[in-house]
Protein backbone atom coordinates (compact mmCIF):
# COMPACT_ATOMS: atom_id res chain seq x y z
CA UNK A 1 0.00 0.00 0.00
CA UNK A 2 2.80 2.29 0.93
CA UNK A 3 4.44 1.53 -2.00
CA UNK A 4 1.68 2.59 -4.29
CA UNK A 5 0.97 5.55 -2.95
CA UNK A 6 4.61 6.69 -2.69
CA UNK A 7 5.12 5.98 -6.32
CA UNK A 8 1.32 7.42 -7.31
CA UNK A 9 3.10 10.84 -5.84
CA UNK A 10 6.79 10.09 -7.32
CA UNK A 11 5.36 9.86 -10.65
CA UNK A 12 2.84 13.28 -10.56
CA UNK A 13 5.87 15.20 -8.68
CA UNK A 14 7.70 14.05 -11.82
CA UNK A 15 5.22 15.13 -14.37
CA UNK A 16 4.77 18.22 -12.83
CA UNK A 17 8.56 18.89 -12.77
CA UNK A 18 9.20 17.47 -16.14
CA UNK A 19 6.59 19.96 -17.78
CA UNK A 20 6.00 23.21 -15.99
CA UNK A 21 9.64 23.97 -14.48
CA UNK A 22 10.84 27.13 -16.52
CA UNK A 23 13.61 26.83 -18.57
CA UNK A 24 16.13 29.88 -18.63
CA UNK A 25 19.04 30.36 -20.78
CA UNK A 26 21.48 30.28 -16.94
CA UNK A 27 19.71 28.56 -14.43
CA UNK A 28 20.75 30.06 -10.92
CA UNK A 29 18.02 28.14 -8.52
CA UNK A 30 17.44 24.65 -8.12
CA UNK A 31 13.62 25.15 -9.86
CA UNK A 32 14.86 26.04 -13.20
CA UNK A 33 16.07 24.04 -16.33
CA UNK A 34 19.20 24.73 -18.46
CA UNK A 35 17.39 25.42 -22.61
CA UNK A 36 19.29 22.78 -24.24
CA UNK A 37 19.95 24.72 -27.67
CA UNK A 38 18.08 23.52 -30.48
CA UNK A 39 15.52 21.69 -28.77
CA UNK A 40 14.13 24.20 -26.10
CA UNK A 41 10.68 22.97 -24.69
CA UNK A 42 11.00 19.69 -27.37
CA UNK A 43 13.67 18.49 -24.85
CA UNK A 44 11.24 18.06 -21.92
CA UNK A 45 10.39 14.62 -23.99
CA UNK A 46 13.30 13.37 -22.49
CA UNK A 47 11.84 12.66 -19.23
CA UNK A 48 8.82 10.69 -20.71
CA UNK A 49 10.36 8.88 -23.85
CA UNK A 50 13.83 7.81 -22.64
CA UNK A 51 12.27 5.95 -19.48
CA UNK A 52 9.49 3.96 -22.16
CA UNK A 53 12.16 2.98 -24.48
CA UNK A 54 14.59 2.13 -21.08
CA UNK A 55 11.21 -0.11 -19.83
CA UNK A 56 10.79 -1.77 -23.29
CA UNK A 57 14.24 -2.75 -23.56
CA UNK A 58 14.45 -4.16 -19.60
CA UNK A 59 11.17 -6.07 -20.57
CA UNK A 60 13.03 -7.36 -23.24
CA UNK A 61 15.66 -8.21 -21.37
CA UNK A 62 13.43 -9.99 -18.71
CA UNK A 63 11.33 -12.04 -21.33
CA UNK A 64 14.63 -13.41 -22.96
CA UNK A 65 16.19 -14.45 -19.13
CA UNK A 66 12.91 -16.14 -18.32
CA UNK A 67 12.70 -17.70 -21.58
CA UNK A 68 16.34 -19.43 -21.09
CA UNK A 69 14.95 -20.25 -17.63
CA UNK A 70 12.38 -22.19 -18.75
CA UNK A 71 14.83 -24.07 -21.19
CA UNK A 72 17.10 -25.16 -18.00
CA UNK A 73 13.96 -25.96 -16.00
CA UNK A 74 10.92 -26.91 -18.03
CA UNK A 75 8.85 -24.71 -15.09
CA UNK A 76 5.80 -23.30 -16.97
CA UNK A 77 5.55 -20.13 -14.56
CA UNK A 78 8.53 -19.10 -16.35
CA UNK A 79 7.47 -19.51 -19.15
CA UNK A 80 4.30 -17.24 -18.18
CA UNK A 81 6.79 -15.01 -16.74
CA UNK A 82 8.84 -14.78 -20.31
CA UNK A 83 5.25 -13.78 -21.84
CA UNK A 84 3.80 -11.56 -19.55
CA UNK A 85 7.29 -9.57 -19.53
CA UNK A 86 7.08 -9.67 -23.19
CA UNK A 87 3.70 -8.05 -23.61
CA UNK A 88 4.30 -5.66 -21.06
CA UNK A 89 7.31 -4.56 -23.35
CA UNK A 90 5.19 -4.63 -26.29
CA UNK A 91 2.91 -2.01 -24.70
CA UNK A 92 6.03 0.37 -23.58
CA UNK A 93 7.41 -0.07 -26.74
CA UNK A 94 4.88 1.04 -28.62
CA UNK A 95 4.39 4.36 -26.30
CA UNK A 96 8.14 4.87 -27.01
CA UNK A 97 7.64 4.74 -30.67
CA UNK A 98 4.69 6.83 -30.72
CA UNK A 99 6.25 9.41 -28.27
CA UNK A 100 9.07 9.57 -30.64
CA UNK A 101 7.58 9.63 -33.80
CA UNK A 102 5.46 12.78 -32.20
CA UNK A 103 8.35 14.43 -31.06
CA UNK A 104 10.54 14.02 -34.87
CA UNK A 105 6.98 15.51 -36.64
CA UNK A 106 8.36 18.51 -34.51
CA UNK A 107 11.89 18.45 -34.28
CA UNK A 108 12.91 16.63 -37.59
CA UNK A 109 9.69 17.85 -39.36
CA UNK A 110 8.36 13.95 -40.21
CA UNK A 111 6.95 11.39 -37.90
CA UNK A 112 9.22 8.58 -39.90
CA UNK A 113 12.59 9.10 -41.46
CA UNK A 114 14.39 6.02 -40.53
CA UNK A 115 16.98 7.49 -38.24
CA UNK A 116 19.21 4.46 -36.78
CA UNK A 117 17.13 4.95 -33.03
CA UNK A 118 13.46 4.63 -35.31
CA UNK A 119 14.96 1.70 -37.40
CA UNK A 120 15.89 0.08 -33.96
CA UNK A 121 12.51 0.27 -32.24
CA UNK A 122 11.22 -0.78 -35.51
CA UNK A 123 13.13 -4.08 -35.37
CA UNK A 124 12.43 -4.29 -31.45
CA UNK A 125 8.47 -3.90 -32.48
CA UNK A 126 9.07 -6.56 -35.27
CA UNK A 127 10.50 -9.06 -32.91
CA UNK A 128 7.85 -8.94 -30.45
CA UNK A 129 5.12 -9.11 -33.36
CA UNK A 130 6.52 -12.21 -34.97
CA UNK A 131 6.85 -13.76 -30.89
CA UNK A 132 3.12 -13.18 -29.96
CA UNK A 133 2.42 -14.72 -33.92
CA UNK A 134 4.13 -17.39 -33.27
CA UNK A 135 2.92 -18.45 -29.80
CA UNK A 136 -0.87 -18.19 -31.02
CA UNK A 137 -0.04 -20.67 -33.67
CA UNK A 138 0.99 -23.44 -31.43
CA UNK A 139 -1.56 -25.02 -29.45
CA UNK A 140 0.31 -27.33 -27.55
CA UNK A 141 1.63 -25.67 -24.17
CA UNK A 142 4.66 -26.89 -23.65
CA UNK A 143 5.37 -26.90 -27.01
CA UNK A 144 4.62 -23.34 -27.27
CA UNK A 145 6.71 -22.35 -24.40
CA UNK A 146 9.80 -23.94 -26.01
CA UNK A 147 9.68 -23.13 -28.61
CA UNK A 148 8.73 -18.94 -28.37
CA UNK A 149 12.00 -19.30 -25.84
CA UNK A 150 14.15 -20.71 -28.74
CA UNK A 151 12.25 -17.63 -30.84
CA UNK A 152 13.23 -14.60 -28.46
CA UNK A 153 17.06 -16.04 -28.12
CA UNK A 154 17.67 -15.67 -31.48
CA UNK A 155 16.30 -12.60 -31.94
CA UNK A 156 17.95 -11.43 -29.12
CA UNK A 157 21.22 -12.56 -30.15
CA UNK A 158 20.71 -10.49 -33.81
CA UNK A 159 20.10 -7.18 -31.83
CA UNK A 160 24.09 -6.57 -31.42
CA UNK A 161 24.78 -6.62 -34.60
CA UNK A 162 22.60 -3.38 -35.55
CA UNK A 163 24.92 -1.56 -33.42
CA UNK A 164 27.50 -2.56 -35.80
CA UNK A 165 25.93 -2.23 -38.99
CA UNK A 166 23.27 1.03 -38.92
CA UNK A 167 26.36 3.20 -38.19
CA UNK A 168 27.92 1.99 -41.26
CA UNK A 169 24.84 2.39 -42.92
CA UNK A 170 23.38 6.16 -41.85
CA UNK A 171 24.29 8.89 -38.84
CA UNK A 172 21.87 9.19 -36.27
CA UNK A 173 20.00 13.06 -35.62
CA UNK A 174 19.11 11.34 -32.24
CA UNK A 175 19.85 14.25 -29.58
CA UNK A 176 21.63 12.05 -27.18
CA UNK A 177 24.63 12.89 -28.89
CA UNK A 178 23.41 16.65 -28.67
CA UNK A 179 22.85 16.92 -25.36
CA UNK A 180 25.33 14.12 -24.38
CA UNK A 181 28.64 14.60 -26.65
CA UNK A 182 31.36 12.59 -24.59
CA UNK A 183 28.80 9.97 -23.94
CA UNK A 184 29.28 10.99 -19.85
CA UNK A 185 26.77 12.38 -18.01
CA UNK A 186 26.72 15.86 -17.28
CA UNK A 187 23.46 17.22 -17.26
CA UNK A 188 21.97 19.82 -15.84
CA UNK A 189 21.68 18.33 -11.56
CA UNK A 190 17.87 19.26 -11.63
CA UNK A 191 16.89 17.86 -15.09
CA UNK A 192 19.49 14.66 -14.16
CA UNK A 193 17.12 14.10 -10.85
CA UNK A 194 13.67 14.51 -12.34
CA UNK A 195 14.86 11.89 -15.08
CA UNK A 196 16.21 9.24 -12.98
CA UNK A 197 13.22 10.20 -10.59
CA UNK A 198 10.97 8.62 -13.59
CA UNK A 199 13.30 5.99 -14.73
CA UNK A 200 12.74 4.75 -11.31
CA UNK A 201 8.88 5.38 -11.43
CA UNK A 202 8.45 4.13 -14.67
CA UNK A 203 10.53 0.81 -14.08
CA UNK A 204 8.61 0.54 -10.61
CA UNK A 205 5.19 0.77 -12.18
CA UNK A 206 6.22 -1.71 -15.01
CA UNK A 207 7.43 -4.19 -11.54
CA UNK A 208 4.23 -3.83 -10.32
CA UNK A 209 2.29 -3.93 -13.32
CA UNK A 210 4.29 -7.27 -14.05
CA UNK A 211 3.35 -8.56 -10.74
CA UNK A 212 -0.13 -8.30 -11.44
CA UNK A 213 -0.36 -10.00 -14.29
CA UNK A 214 1.80 -12.91 -13.16
CA UNK A 215 -0.33 -13.07 -9.96
CA UNK A 216 -3.77 -13.23 -12.40
CA UNK A 217 -2.40 -15.69 -14.75
CA UNK A 218 -1.23 -17.87 -12.46
CA UNK A 219 -4.54 -17.87 -10.66
CA UNK A 220 -5.95 -18.69 -14.16
CA UNK A 221 -3.88 -22.06 -14.92
CA UNK A 222 -4.78 -23.24 -11.53
CA UNK A 223 -8.27 -22.58 -12.58
CA UNK A 224 -7.99 -24.40 -16.29
CA UNK A 225 -5.91 -27.31 -14.79
CA UNK A 226 -9.02 -27.43 -11.98
CA UNK A 227 -11.12 -27.64 -15.30
CA UNK A 228 -9.43 -30.31 -17.15
CA UNK A 229 -9.10 -32.65 -14.02
CA UNK B 1 29.34 -38.83 -27.11
CA UNK B 2 32.81 -35.85 -27.03
CA UNK B 3 31.71 -35.65 -30.86
CA UNK B 4 29.73 -32.47 -31.81
CA UNK B 5 28.10 -34.21 -34.68
CA UNK B 6 27.97 -37.29 -36.93
CA UNK B 7 29.41 -35.79 -40.56
CA UNK B 8 28.64 -39.60 -42.38
CA UNK B 9 25.19 -39.17 -40.92
CA UNK B 10 24.74 -35.33 -41.69
CA UNK B 11 25.61 -36.62 -45.03
CA UNK B 12 23.38 -39.59 -45.22
CA UNK B 13 20.84 -36.71 -44.48
CA UNK B 14 21.73 -34.43 -46.77
CA UNK B 15 21.94 -37.33 -49.80
CA UNK B 16 18.59 -38.39 -48.66
CA UNK B 17 16.98 -34.54 -48.92
CA UNK B 18 18.87 -34.05 -52.43
CA UNK B 19 17.23 -37.81 -53.84
CA UNK B 20 14.10 -36.97 -52.69
CA UNK B 21 14.54 -33.45 -54.73
CA UNK B 22 15.37 -34.83 -57.45
CA UNK B 23 12.75 -37.30 -57.62
CA UNK B 24 9.67 -34.76 -56.85
CA UNK B 25 11.36 -31.24 -58.03
CA UNK B 26 8.98 -29.61 -55.85
CA UNK B 27 11.14 -26.62 -54.51
CA UNK B 28 13.80 -26.43 -57.50
CA UNK B 29 10.49 -26.06 -59.78
CA UNK B 30 8.37 -23.87 -57.49
CA UNK B 31 11.29 -22.07 -57.14
CA UNK B 32 12.59 -21.23 -60.85
CA UNK B 33 9.27 -20.34 -61.19
CA UNK B 34 8.92 -18.24 -58.70
CA UNK B 35 12.52 -16.32 -59.95
CA UNK B 36 11.37 -15.86 -63.04
CA UNK B 37 8.17 -14.31 -62.21
CA UNK B 38 9.05 -12.29 -59.91
CA UNK B 39 11.88 -11.23 -62.50
CA UNK B 40 9.23 -10.42 -64.90
CA UNK B 41 6.59 -8.46 -62.77
CA UNK B 42 9.61 -6.51 -62.30
CA UNK B 43 10.44 -5.67 -65.58
CA UNK B 44 7.19 -4.73 -66.49
CA UNK B 45 7.16 -2.45 -62.91
CA UNK B 46 10.08 -0.69 -64.30
CA UNK B 47 9.44 -0.40 -67.85
CA UNK B 48 11.61 1.67 -69.70
CA UNK B 49 13.04 3.28 -66.43
CA UNK B 50 16.44 3.14 -65.60
CA UNK B 51 16.66 2.04 -61.91
CA UNK B 52 19.30 3.70 -59.68
CA UNK B 53 22.34 1.42 -58.22
CA UNK B 54 19.97 2.05 -54.37
CA UNK B 55 17.06 0.63 -56.21
CA UNK B 56 18.34 -2.06 -58.25
CA UNK B 57 20.87 -3.67 -55.40
CA UNK B 58 17.23 -3.55 -53.25
CA UNK B 59 15.92 -5.25 -55.53
CA UNK B 60 18.35 -8.27 -56.01
CA UNK B 61 17.99 -9.10 -52.34
CA UNK B 62 14.14 -8.33 -52.06
CA UNK B 63 13.73 -11.16 -54.58
CA UNK B 64 16.47 -13.43 -53.48
CA UNK B 65 14.79 -13.08 -49.44
CA UNK B 66 11.24 -13.58 -50.75
CA UNK B 67 12.41 -16.80 -53.10
CA UNK B 68 14.33 -18.34 -50.51
CA UNK B 69 11.34 -18.18 -48.00
CA UNK B 70 9.10 -19.98 -50.28
CA UNK B 71 11.42 -22.46 -50.75
CA UNK B 72 12.88 -23.35 -46.99
CA UNK B 73 9.56 -23.11 -45.60
CA UNK B 74 9.17 -26.72 -46.51
CA UNK B 75 12.66 -28.15 -45.07
CA UNK B 76 11.11 -29.35 -42.00
CA UNK B 77 7.24 -29.48 -42.81
CA UNK B 78 7.92 -31.98 -45.31
CA UNK B 79 9.34 -34.37 -42.82
CA UNK B 80 6.08 -33.84 -40.49
CA UNK B 81 3.49 -34.11 -43.36
CA UNK B 82 5.49 -37.38 -44.53
CA UNK B 83 5.23 -38.96 -40.70
CA UNK B 84 9.35 -39.34 -41.26
CA UNK B 85 9.82 -37.31 -38.11
CA UNK B 86 10.10 -40.26 -35.72
CA UNK B 87 12.72 -42.26 -37.51
CA UNK B 88 14.46 -39.23 -38.30
CA UNK B 89 14.36 -39.54 -34.53
CA UNK B 90 15.70 -43.16 -34.25
CA UNK B 91 18.68 -42.90 -36.74
CA UNK B 92 20.43 -40.03 -35.76
CA UNK B 93 20.97 -37.10 -33.11
CA UNK B 94 19.66 -33.68 -33.53
CA UNK B 95 22.56 -31.74 -34.24
CA UNK B 96 23.64 -34.12 -37.24
CA UNK B 97 19.96 -33.62 -38.68
CA UNK B 98 20.43 -29.95 -38.52
CA UNK B 99 23.60 -29.79 -40.27
CA UNK B 100 22.15 -32.27 -42.86
CA UNK B 101 19.53 -29.82 -43.33
CA UNK B 102 21.76 -26.88 -43.22
CA UNK B 103 24.19 -28.05 -46.23
CA UNK B 104 20.90 -29.13 -47.97
CA UNK B 105 19.22 -25.91 -47.28
CA UNK B 106 22.94 -24.56 -48.32
CA UNK B 107 22.98 -25.95 -51.80
CA UNK B 108 19.57 -25.14 -52.72
CA UNK B 109 19.75 -21.53 -51.85
CA UNK B 110 23.40 -21.39 -53.73
CA UNK B 111 21.91 -23.09 -57.24
CA UNK B 112 18.74 -20.57 -57.07
CA UNK B 113 20.89 -17.33 -56.12
CA UNK B 114 23.39 -18.25 -58.97
CA UNK B 115 20.27 -18.69 -60.95
CA UNK B 116 18.32 -15.64 -59.86
CA UNK B 117 22.20 -13.14 -60.37
CA UNK B 118 22.62 -14.48 -63.40
CA UNK B 119 19.17 -14.05 -65.22
CA UNK B 120 19.18 -10.14 -62.67
CA UNK B 121 22.49 -9.05 -64.62
CA UNK B 122 21.03 -10.45 -68.10
CA UNK B 123 17.78 -8.50 -67.75
CA UNK B 124 18.38 -5.61 -65.93
CA UNK B 125 20.94 -3.67 -68.40
CA UNK B 126 21.75 -0.98 -65.69
CA UNK B 127 22.77 -3.46 -63.04
CA UNK B 128 26.61 -3.45 -63.78
CA UNK B 129 29.11 -4.94 -61.48
CA UNK B 130 32.08 -2.64 -60.72
CA UNK B 131 34.03 -4.66 -58.60
CA UNK B 132 32.92 -8.07 -59.52
CA UNK B 133 34.72 -10.06 -56.02
CA UNK B 134 33.08 -8.02 -53.73
CA UNK B 135 29.77 -8.83 -55.87
CA UNK B 136 31.05 -12.77 -55.63
CA UNK B 137 31.61 -12.56 -52.18
CA UNK B 138 28.54 -10.66 -50.91
CA UNK B 139 26.54 -13.57 -52.46
CA UNK B 140 28.34 -16.15 -51.39
CA UNK B 141 28.24 -15.03 -47.95
CA UNK B 142 24.69 -13.64 -48.10
CA UNK B 143 23.47 -17.20 -48.99
CA UNK B 144 25.46 -18.74 -46.36
CA UNK B 145 23.95 -16.55 -44.04
CA UNK B 146 20.46 -16.61 -45.22
CA UNK B 147 20.48 -20.32 -45.44
CA UNK B 148 21.73 -21.16 -41.32
CA UNK B 149 18.89 -18.11 -40.26
CA UNK B 150 16.35 -20.11 -42.60
CA UNK B 151 17.09 -23.58 -41.43
CA UNK B 152 16.16 -23.18 -37.96
CA UNK B 153 13.19 -20.76 -38.80
CA UNK B 154 12.15 -23.30 -40.72
CA UNK B 155 12.80 -26.10 -37.61
CA UNK B 156 10.30 -24.13 -35.70
CA UNK B 157 7.24 -23.43 -38.00
CA UNK B 158 7.45 -27.22 -39.12
CA UNK B 159 5.55 -27.54 -35.49
CA UNK B 160 3.46 -24.31 -35.66
CA UNK B 161 -0.38 -24.52 -37.60
CA UNK B 162 -0.04 -21.21 -39.64
CA UNK B 163 3.15 -22.96 -41.34
CA UNK B 164 3.79 -20.72 -44.50
CA UNK B 165 2.22 -17.44 -43.88
CA UNK B 166 4.49 -17.39 -40.28
CA UNK B 167 8.17 -18.34 -42.22
CA UNK B 168 8.87 -14.24 -43.16
CA UNK B 169 6.81 -13.08 -40.86
CA UNK B 170 9.80 -14.89 -37.92
CA UNK B 171 12.47 -15.03 -40.61
CA UNK B 172 12.48 -11.20 -41.05
CA UNK B 173 13.53 -9.59 -37.76
CA UNK B 174 16.22 -12.32 -37.43
CA UNK B 175 17.14 -11.44 -41.11
CA UNK B 176 17.35 -7.35 -41.21
CA UNK B 177 20.63 -7.06 -40.00
CA UNK B 178 22.23 -9.51 -42.89
CA UNK B 179 20.04 -8.11 -45.57
CA UNK B 180 20.72 -4.40 -44.93
CA UNK B 181 24.94 -5.33 -44.93
CA UNK B 182 23.90 -7.26 -48.18
CA UNK B 183 22.97 -4.52 -49.73
CA UNK B 184 25.00 -2.17 -48.51
CA UNK B 185 27.84 -4.21 -49.78
CA UNK B 186 26.07 -5.06 -53.43
CA UNK B 187 25.25 -1.30 -53.55
CA UNK B 188 29.60 -0.81 -53.30
CA UNK B 189 30.13 -3.20 -55.36
CA UNK B 190 28.06 -1.61 -57.90
CA UNK B 191 30.00 1.77 -57.45
CA UNK B 192 33.15 0.17 -58.17
CA UNK B 193 34.51 0.83 -54.25
CA UNK B 194 37.98 -0.86 -53.63
CA UNK B 195 38.18 -4.22 -51.89
CA UNK B 196 39.80 -3.17 -48.88
CA UNK B 197 36.63 -0.67 -48.03
CA UNK B 198 34.23 -3.60 -48.09
CA UNK B 199 36.30 -5.87 -45.62
CA UNK B 200 34.26 -4.86 -42.18
CA UNK B 201 30.91 -5.69 -44.12
CA UNK B 202 32.00 -9.40 -44.89
CA UNK B 203 33.53 -9.85 -41.49
CA UNK B 204 30.02 -8.97 -39.93
CA UNK B 205 28.43 -10.91 -43.03
CA UNK B 206 30.72 -13.82 -41.33
CA UNK B 207 30.14 -13.05 -37.64
CA UNK B 208 26.42 -13.56 -38.35
CA UNK B 209 26.56 -16.79 -39.87
CA UNK B 210 28.77 -17.97 -36.54
CA UNK B 211 26.71 -16.59 -34.47
CA UNK B 212 23.34 -17.76 -35.72
CA UNK B 213 25.26 -21.53 -36.58
CA UNK B 214 26.41 -21.96 -33.11
CA UNK B 215 22.67 -21.05 -31.43
CA UNK B 216 20.55 -23.12 -33.87
CA UNK B 217 23.02 -25.63 -32.83
CA UNK B 218 22.87 -25.51 -29.19
CA UNK B 219 19.08 -24.30 -29.33
CA UNK B 220 17.85 -27.32 -32.28
CA UNK B 221 17.58 -29.91 -29.23
CA UNK B 222 14.51 -27.93 -27.77
CA UNK B 223 13.13 -27.51 -30.90
CA UNK B 224 13.21 -31.26 -32.65
CA UNK B 225 12.19 -32.87 -29.30
CA UNK B 226 8.83 -33.13 -28.74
Amino acid sequence: MVFKIVLGIGLTLVIIAGIALPMVPNPSSFFELPVVPGLEDKARIIFFHVPTAWVCVIAFIASLIYGIQYLRTKEILYDIKSVTAASLGFLFCILATVTGAIWSKFTWGAFWNWDPRQTSIFVLLLIYGAYFALRSSIEVEEKRASLSAVYSIIAGLTVPFFIFIIPRIVSSLHPDPIINPQGKIHMNPTMFLIFLASLTGFTAVYLWMFNLRIRFSKIQYQQQMKEQE
Amino acid sequence: MNKIFNINSALTIFIKDFRSELRTRYALNALIMFVITTLAIILFAVANETPSIEISAGILWIVIFFSAMSGMARTFVSEEERGTVMTLHLIAKPSTIFFGKLLFNLILLFLMNIFTVVLYIILIPSFIVQNASIFILTVVLGTIGLSAASTIIAAIIAKSNTKGTLYPVLSFPILLPLLMIVIKSTKSALEGVEFAKAMGDFQVMIAYFVVITAVSYLLFDYVWKD
